[in-house]
């Protein structure tokens, strides 16, 4: 079984429209970003306490609350954990050698003597190193960015570097946006998450870069938009079975992987989907429109 | 067949087998099932797990601290060592409380980090780990000196008061009488005290308001000091640890005006053990009954003889837990005894920070992160069914799309699954790597990746069928021109996961290497071990026609 061989789509004659389409998603992303003043951080950046509990019993968040209220935390932050017998609960952070979990739980046993209450997990993150690992963060994407396009650079030519990486800023940009919109934490798993979509979209495009490389040699007589088109066809069928294979595995990490990894695999997932897009919208088009505008610059001089 | 061939064989089987083997050992461990575990012997067991895969925090349970240690005040040649010392300390306190497998680094300058497998009881651990420790034997001082302090701070705080414009409280009793009204005023902070055998005390309720209001006044400015040495701070003052109840029924808290010079502090103990009925008014409470050392026994000896009539207090981490009254000279060799309102656990616990030693310098947690056992796992198996599921997906598509040909990339896989096993479990770094959350879902992502350098040569080889080239010609060429593709797309995961590697702690630092390995395995697998399959396919049985 085979399919997409032969293929002769027009994808560079559709670029403006592709680029169009990309604005919108960063816009709708970058707008949502806005309006809640920036990215939901977790205690991983923020800081503060995290303690999930879990119940015997079912029990509403507002009981939680009322509970929390009166050992001054009124404010938490209560979130559901799969299910209604399991709670998230988020407190700024209070100082330290504070036992927040110690006392959430005391406060929950007391007041809810019948419905047991057990601690599954918790995170204390200090303000300093809350800060700390945001800066290394953001270093680490920006290191990963810097190593990219000069590998590439090194391994094709500038502009094949700059196509690249705007295709992963593009990527990564769409992701946060996706988290923004639908209110999912920043927590350090989707940084790692970030940069294997990172990673792993510049897979697509490198081997679609070599494609046209070899193209170039071997039809000089062609147009570079026409060479950059057929390489695009030629690589189709490789990049949507790899995404496919790729794509079917991160589903079943979304549905199936449980709670804790659940943002995780949501933001492979919008990754992978935004990766593939990119490699055939994004790097190749960008470079052709440097190209076919450097040329006619060139011949203009002339 | 080519000695090339041979060589190729010979590598791919014994870096399946070694990985095999390597692997089997997880295998073994991980289904053993409770009862099997308490069956064997503990040396064996304990030989079984050191050669297994070994579980992050996140899938065993279990507590990672990391700890900053306040160099602050520290004189140079102390600081220098004080992160080792401290690393001692927690060890040997560590030990003492009988975790498997526990791990302490140091991080930077001065952090250092615990991890602490399959944890159930966090709070008493991190009060172990995280307690100073700071035992002194401290001079209570004479009646003359309390009044002394205690007039000092009243002329203060009435001070400070005017100053605000507070008022000082209420004095005791419904109805005051003018005399109390006027020592309320002129004395603020000694008309609160009750005194009982010379001891100052204070209500329970008024000592957050004490504090409040020694915290407002510099202590260091007002209280005389000792003429023989101006500036230097002559006197400390402490609470008791366990309240009183007076004759009144109310509950009073002793305050203590210690001298700002200890004794001798905790390192004069030789040992401290805990026992029952040290302390007349609490025979059933457990104590420690501590040893000293000959200089300690002297010095002891030497000021219980001078100073009959006082009090000498044993003060741990600021807080008096014993003040007895010295009746008469206490010989060398006599124990000390600590005794206060201690659970069994906690005299326990007490006792093991006490034989270990007290920490060079205060630390604060400043992350913690503890997982209880049933998320860590629920994540194990929520994680592997999804691999699972994933993999049969996957293994179907392969099969279905390029038939046997992708029986070879689904023999890959598996191989690859194994290859990773193997070196997570065996590579002779330190510490070991260990299996995160998310390195298992990079290893369930590497699955996906894996097929994709398959995917590049096999399309490559259908291309090369296409041009009509023969089947080894085909398989060759493919390979040959698909190899610098695949070496490319790989790197840049690899730098990804090279960046994650320094920047991430914990289960980021799984992930970058499941992931970084699982990149490395795939490569192996996808670019020799299906070639030597091919190679051997179409040389030892001459196929024809390439089933692709």
């Amino acid at each position: 079984m085979e399919f997409l061989v032969g293929t002769h789509f027009n994808f560079l004659g559709h670029r403006r429209a592709a680029f169009i389409v990309s604005a919108v998603l960063i816009l709708a992303g970058v707008i949502s970003m806005i309006a809640h003043g920036g990215l939901e951080l977790g205690i991983d950046f923020a800081g503060g306490s995290l303690v999930q509990v879990q119940f015997e019993k079912p029990i509403s968040a507002e009981a939680i609350r009322g509970t929390l209220a009166r050992i001054g935390y009124g404010d938490a932050e209560i979130q559901r954990f799969g299910g209604d017998r399991e709670a998230i609960i988020r407190v700024a952070d209070q100082g330290a050698g504070v036992d927040v979990a110690g006392q959430v739980l005391e406060a929950l046993s007391e007041e809810h003597p019948d419905n047991r209450a057990d601690i599954r997990r918790e995170e204390l993150v200090g303000p300093k190193v809350g800060s700390e690992l945001s800066r290394r963060a953001t270093l680490a994407v920006i290191y990963a960015l810097i190593a990219i396009l000069i590998y590439i650079s090194l391994r094709f030519e500038f502009k094949f570097a700059v196509g690249a990486v705007a295709a992963l800023v593009h990527d990564v940009l769409i992701t946060l946006g996706a988290f923004s919109l639908t209110g999912r934490e920043m927590t350090l798993p989707v940084i790692a998450a970030l940069l294997t979509i990172v990673g792993y979209s510049l897979n697509d495009t490198i081997v679609i870069y070599d494609r046209i490389r070899k193209n170039r040699g071997r039809l000089h007589d062609r147009s570079f938009v026409e060479v950059v088109n057929t390489s695009l066809n030629e690589s189709l069928t490789r990049t949507i079975v790899t995404s496919l294979t790729t794509l079917i595995v991160v589903i079943c990490l979304f549905f199936l992987g449980g709670e804790v990894i659940h943002d995780f695999a949501f933001a492979l997932m919008i990754g992978v989907l935004v990766g593939t897009y990119s490699s055939l919208y994004v790097a190749s088009p960008l470079v052709v429109e440097w190209e076919v505008r450097s040329e006619a610059r060139r011949r203009h001089r002339h | 067949m080519t000695s090339n061939l041979r060589w190729r064989v010979v590598l791919v089987l014994v870096v399946l087998a070694l990985s095999a083997w390597r692997a089997s050992y997880t295998f073994q461990y991980f289904s053993l099932t409770d009862e099997a575990k308490d069956q064997m012997a503990p040396e064996q067991l304990e030989a079984l797990e050191g050669r297994s895969l070994r579980l992050g925090l996140d899938l065993q349970g279990g507590m990672h601290l990391a700890l900053e240690v306040d160099k602050e005040g520290l004189p140079a040649d102390e600081a220098k060592d004080v992160m080792d010392r401290a690393i001692e300390v927690i060890n040997n306190r560590i030990d003492q409380f009988g975790v498997a497998e526990p791990s302490i680094q140091r991080e930077g300058d001065n952090r250092i980090i615990v991890q602490l497998p399959g944890l159930e009881d966090e709070q008493r651990a991190k009060r172990l780990i995280g307690r100073t420790a700071l035992l002194e034997f401290v001079a209570v001082q004479p009646p003359s000196e309390v009044d002394l302090v205690f007039r000092a701070i009243d002329r203060a705080l009435l001070d400070t008061l005017v100053a605000h414009g507070e008022l000082p409280p209420e004095p005791e009793g419904d109805l005051p009488t003018a005399e109390a009204e006027r020592l309320a005023r002129e004395h603020p902070f000694s008309s609160r005290a009750r005194f009982l055998q010379d001891l100052p005390f204070f209500p329970v309720e008024d000592v957050a308001w004490v504090d409040q209001q020694l915290e407002r006044l510099d202590l260091d400015a007002i209280l005389p000091t000792d003429p023989d040495a101006p500036g230097v701070p002559r006197y400390t003052l402490a609470w008791d640890e366990e309240s009183r109840t007076f004759q009144d029924g109310n509950e009073y808290l002793a305050f203590y005006v210690l001298s700002s010079e200890a004794l001798m502090t905790g390192s004069v103990i030789v040992s401290a053990d805990v026992r029952a009925g040290l302390d007349s008014k609490h025979p059933n409470s457990p104590g420690i009954q501590m040893r000293l050392s000959r200089q300690g026994g002297r010095i002891f000896a030497q000021h219980t003889g001078e100073h009959i009539g006082e009090y000498l207090a044993i003060v741990l981490d600021g807080v008096v837990y014993s003040a007895p009254v010295i009746v008469n000279r206490i010989p060398a060799g006599t124990p000390a005894s600590i005794t206060g309102t201690f659970s069994d656990e906690e005299a326990r616990d007490l006792g093991i920070v006490l034989r270990a030693g007290r920490l060079p310098a205060p630390m604060t947690v400043v992350e913690e992160r503890t997982v209880g056992p049933s998320l860590g796992r629920d994540s194990i198996n929520n994680g592997l069914r999804a691999m699972m599921i994933g993999f049969v997906l996957v293994v179907v598509f392969m099969v279905v799309y390029y038939k046997a040909s992708g029986v070879i990339a689904v023999g890959a896989l598996l191989f690859n699954i194994v290859l990773i096993v193997g070196l997570m479990s065996g590579l002779p770094v330190d510490p070991k790597p260990a299996l995160t959350l998310p390195g298992l879902a990079g290893i369930i992502l590497t699955i996906g990746m894996a097929v994709d350098a398959n995917v590049l040569i096999f399309e490559r080889i259908r291309e090369e069928i296409r041009n009509r080239k023969t089947i080894r010609a085909a398989i060759a060429d493919g390979y040959a021109k698909a190899l610098l593709t695949i070496l490319d797309a790989n790197v840049t995961t690899l730098i990804a996961a090279a960046v994650l590697l320094q920047f991430g702690t914990g289960p980021i630092k799984g992930f970058a290497v499941t992931l970084s390995l699982g990149i490395l395995a795939s490569m192996f697998t996808a670019i020799v071990a299906t070639r030597v399959v091919y190679d051997l396919v179409t040389v030892r049985w001459r196929l024809e026609k390439l089933s692709i």
